[in-house]
């Protein structure tokens, strides 16, 4: 069989590669649940049948960072915690993205003190900030699709020889 | 014979001019005992036959800033026996930070007095595990003291470098 008999049997459409990919990322971007505190309670029920975060291909909940490529910071952030809230995101396989949901996270909310990080953004690139105390899970939502707008404009060569992370904790 | 002064009358015949201060407000007792005594007390009162203060409910510390004897230990005991909770305090002498551990007449007193010590400073002699609990170790400041600023000061805490 030729191919123009196969393509007329089977059919086929045409399109980039780069969108190909960008379409397959956004479309299964998986969380790692960050859960410090409070806000952790919205995101858990932004994964109920209600809200049914699985309509964006994102249920898949592993605690492992591993197998994630978003982490959604949900809640207050002290010093303590910061490094191990690095770790793990310096765990995580590129590309990878970051919300930071709630007042806490994203600028130290209500807790103005020497204990809290002012915002994480001071130690991980934020892609989208999240407002809210707590957001309720349809805000969970709107912050995940803006990580898929993104995603969907990304092309796969952006992610292409990327350097490695640089692991070294800081100690000043 | 009433809880409060079986306690008083106690303490006094046993310490006598060690016992500094009696308070009674809102239903609390407090004695106010010399910081050198409290090892003393706390055997006393936990081994007392009538009293029985079996439990240490919590210690903490009191910055009082500008006061001439600036820190103040402060315990507090519970007696099953009694159904009653007694709180015992301790000036420390000007700036001075030490004070007798309890921690091995009362086993719960050992994290209490690390938080004390992590918070305020206060330097409890013959602790087993004097740690940081709180805050990190290495961090060199006491958070809960008067002249440390709510906001903290500027890189005492170290947070990972920022990725570009």
């Amino acid at each position: 069989m030729g191919l123009e008999a196969k393509l007329t049997q089977d059919g086929f459409i045409t399109s980039t590669l780069d969108a190909v990919i960008a379409w397959a990322r956004k479309s299964s971007v998986w969380p790692m649940p960050m859960g410090i505190s409070c806000c952790a309670i919205e995101m858990i029920a932004a994964a109920d049948p209600k809200y049914d975060i699985a309509r964006f291909g994102s249920e898949v909940m592993r605690f492992t960072p591993r197998q994630c490529d978003l982490m959604i910071v949900a809640g207050t952030v002290t010093y303590k915690m910061a490094q191990v809230v690095r770790r793990i995101y310096d765990q995580m396989p590129e590309p990878k993205w970051v919300i930071a949901m709630g007042a806490c996270t994203s600028s130290g909310g209500m807790y103005r003190s020497y204990s809290v990080v002012q915002g994480i953004d001071q130690f991980l690139p934020v892609d989208v900030y999240t407002a809210g105390c707590p957001p309720r899970p349809e805000n969970l939502l709107n912050a995940l699709m803006a990580i898929q707008d993104k995603i969907s404009k990304s092309k796969a060569r952006d992610f292409q020889d990327k350097l490695y992370t640089n692991l070294e904790l800081s100690n000043n | 014979m009433d809880i409060k002064n079986l306690i008083v009358d106690k303490v006094r015949n046993q310490f006598g001019d060690s016992l500094i201060e009696v308070v009674e407000f809102a239903g609390d007792l407090s004695l106010t005992i010399d910081s050198k005594k409290n090892r003393e007390l706390s055997e006393f009162l936990k081994s007392d036959p009538e009293l029985q203060f079996l439990m240490c409910k919590d210690v903490t510390g009191i910055d009082w800033g500008t006061r001439k004897n600036r820190f103040t230990v402060v315990y507090h005991v519970y007696s099953f026996q009694l159904n009653f909770t007694l709180r015992i305090k301790c000036n420390l002498e000007g700036e001075e930070t030490k004070i007798d551990t309890v921690a091995d007449i009362w086993l719960s007193a050992n994290w209490y007095e690390r938080e004390t010590y992590d918070m305020y400073g206060i330097i409890f002699k013959g602790h087993p595990d004097l740690r940081r609990m709180y805050m990190p170790e290495g961090f060199e400041y006491h958070p809960l003291r008067k002249d440390f600023p709510v906001l903290g000061i500027p890189n005492s805490l170290p947070l990972p470098n920022k990725i570009d």
